[in-house]
């Protein structure tokens, strides 16, 4: 087993890979850019090495700052978590010249199956079915254009080297090739320093339904049931749930062994996750491969009764994977949301900015993977997922019934976010019956919203809270013109000020 | 104390004494002349947790666009509270955005292109400029058909929330 292990990462996920290690007895050392000096995960680590500046490429993308971190801190394994550098061969190459292990894939599987068309060449070779498209990057639009005649609009571009949404754009007809040729390239091109693009045909109402796999360095491979994550918005996941609600154990065992069919053929070993859209007739079609653990890795592990962060360390150290298929049980209903500091009011414009106050849920079946805590300010330069809130019950009305409970005990003031959202959808008729689909989202959000029928009292509760608060704030300086949005502010400089008073002078 | 507070866009009046005003706790107030008895503390900064008749309320407050944000469990509220002592300042706000309006920047981030000119006629929700923060392109868009008066910004120029990117007229 590894002595010490570097967590390339930050946020949620480096905290959690932090927890996996502590458990197993390893040392845990995290590394931080400049603006994460007070972040969690430098907090909660065993040791903190600062890797520059606040921009990911000088910092968290930067592989020699990392393997010299990693190599002057003594570490013999770097798990990557996602995002980041997770997906970068170069990376895992950098590691093994090091003489540090890598937590992941080889990077000869990540080549493989890692980049969108090569992994679809050898999806086709190996029988597994794929969305009809172009299996090679496109030069421009004007190419891009031709291939998408034969296939037919609606298409979508997407980011050779890309994930989680960035980098793609949805293309209903020729005259929108062009401008959103544009945006995907260019988005590919900050996000993944590749601008590259391929096209896909467009599937009507697909529900998106992955597989986590998991193989050993030994040749064995298991398939750990599957994830639907048919809620997105512009491509980005928001609600995750394990099982999928319209799964079957025929549709499972088929889409478990061809997940594993092409992990096989790709050499791959460590978790990784097999995409699929499956469209209304249960037919599936592979999608893309994730080489890496998944953002949305806790709705199986609390199905499963896994833990695959250990699993991960345990086989990057070279153990052998005790699980047969056959031991594979899903237990349950497990459902995840993902909290971004966003305005869902506001176009779901981010929102960076300091936590000021913050209750988090707990309870039965709650379990909150979190990277933020009340006082940190989060960061403009990176990705706004402040932490996911995963719940479980025994059917997938108590996982339901459950968030819903736990989002009610959920506040954050200060910094706005998306936790409004998911009570709008958990509330809908459409996700209780689970008739979604991946663009389900943005059709509910274009559809308006109800407006919650309030408790009798709520307003007047509403009412004489904002008085109150209008009388300590703006109020009670008898009307002096500060304007309300500063008077929070002000309030916590005050108290801060305060709290400089009272602390004791130095000895000297 | 009395004020005037728009509840999501319904004009409300709530009066609190001047005691209950400074501290909280038990307090009897006039909502809209209707008395209610109330039992409300401030639990944390902009939190209270607020008693009507032995029914419990915990609701947050906090500063959003002009106005407060008001979460009672799942419902929000938009207010804008009309102090009777700040009631001239207020007053111009709302003609002058009929006539010309300021496009912000919704959040801090970097101008990563500027899609119109000055003097370009556009639509309402034309995107006037793509703004970058947190890894997302954002396009922001005209609040109303008109012309661009001004663009305040250039490409690559960091700007901060509440920065004026555009004046459309």
């Amino acid at each position: 087993m590894f002595r010490k292990i570097l967590i390339a990462n930050r946020g949620e996920i480096a905290v959690r890979i932090l927890r996996a290690c502590r458990e197993m007895n390893v040392r845990a050392v995290a590394v931080y850019s400049e603006v994460d000096r007070a972040a969690l995960h430098v907090r909660l680590a065993d040791e903190a090495y600062p890797i520059g500046a606040a921009p990911s490429r000088e910092s968290y993308l930067s592989i020699d700052k990392i393997v010299r971190a990693a190599r002057d801190a003594g570490c013999d394994a770097i798990h990557p978590g996602y995002g980041f550098l997770a997906e970068n061969a170069a990376f895992a190459r950098a590691c093994g010249d090091a003489g540090i292990t890598f937590i992941g894939p080889s990077p000869e599987a990540m080549e493989q199956l890692g980049s969108k068309t090569a992994a679809r060449h050898v999806a086709r070779e190996t029988g597994v079915p794929t969305v009809p498209g172009t299996l090679d990057p496109i030069e421009n639009a004007e190419a891009a254009l031709a291939a998408a005649k034969p296939i037919g609009f609606p298409v979508v571009l997407k980011a050779v080297a890309g994930g989680g949404g960035k980098g793609m754009r949805l293309v209903e007809s020729e005259a929108a090739m062009a401008s959103a040729w544009r945006d995907a390239s260019s988005e590919a091109q900050n996000a993944f320093g590749d601008g590259r693009l391929y096209i896909e045909k467009y599937l009507l109402r697909p529900r998106h339904i992955e597989i986590q796999i998991l193989g050993d360095h030994h040749g064995h491979i298991v398939y750990l049931g599957e994830r639907e994550c048919s809620v997105q918005r512009r491509y980005q996941k928001v609600i995750e749930e394990a099982p999928s609600p319209v799964m079957t154990p025929e549709l499972r065992r088929s889409m478990g062994e061809a997940a594993v069919k092409l992990a096989r053929a790709g050499k791959y070993a460590n978790a990784g996750t097999v995409e699929f859209l499956v469209d209304a007739e249960r037919r599936f079609y592979f999608l893309e491969m994730n080489t890496r653990l998944q953002v949305e890795h806790p709705v199986t592990e609390m199905v499963t009764g896994l833990d695959l962060v250990k699993l991960q360390i345990r086989i990057a150290s070279g153990e052998r994977l005790q699980l047969a298929q056959d031991d594979i049980a899903l237990r349950g209903h497990a459902i995840e949301c993902r909290i971004y500091a966003e305005d869902p009011d506001n176009s779901f414009f981010p929102s960076p900015g300091k936590i000021l106050e913050r209750r988090v849920p707990t309870g039965p079946g709650i379990r909150l993977d979190d990277g933020v805590y009340a006082g940190w300010t989060v960061p403009n330069e990176y990705d706004p997922l402040l932490s996911k809130l995963i719940a479980w019950g025994g059917d997938r009305a108590e996982a339901i019934a459950r968030l819903t409970r736990a989002l009610g005990e959920h506040y954050a003031l200060g910094i706005k976010t998306n936790v409004g959202l998911f009570r709008r959808i958990l509330a809908s008729r459409d996700f209780q019956d689970a008739d979604i689909y991946t663009r389900w989202l943005d059709e509910f959000l274009s559809r308006g919203r109800e407006i919650a029928s309030a408790a009798p009292r709520a307003e007047d509760a509403a009412l004489i809270a904002a008085a109150l608060w209008h009388s300590h704030r703006a109020g009670a300086s008898g009307g002096s013109g500060a304007p309300p949005s500063r008077a929070a502010e002000s309030r916590w400089k005050i108290e801060g000020r305060r709290e400089q008073l009272h602390r004791a002078p130095d000895p000297q | 104390m009395k004020l005037t507070i728009e509840l999501d866009g319904k004009t409300r009046t709530v009066e609190i004494g001047a005691d209950a005003a400074r501290g909280g706790g038990r307090l009897l107030c006039a909502i809209d002349g209707r008395s209610v008895e109330a039992d409300a503390i401030e639990v944390a900064p902009g939190v209270y947790s607020i008693l009507i008749e032995g029914t419990s309320f915990e609701v947050r407050v906090e500063p959003y666009a002009a106005g407060l944000r008001v979460g009672v469990g799942g419902r929000e509220y938009a207010a804008r509270i009309r102090d009777p002592r700040q009631w001239r300042r207020n007053r111009g706000a709302a003609e002058e955005a009929e006539g010309s309006q300021r496009v912000v920047a919704p959040m801090p981030g970097k101008v990563i292109r500027v899609l119109v000119k000055p003097g370009q006629t556009v639509e309402t929700g034309k995107g006037l400029v793509v703004v970058e923060a947190m890894k997302m392109q954002n396009e922001v868009r005209s609040p109303k058909s008109g012309k661009v008066e001004r663009v305040l910004v250039s490409e690559g120029q960091t700007v901060g929330a509440g920065d004026v990117l555009a004046v459309v007229t």
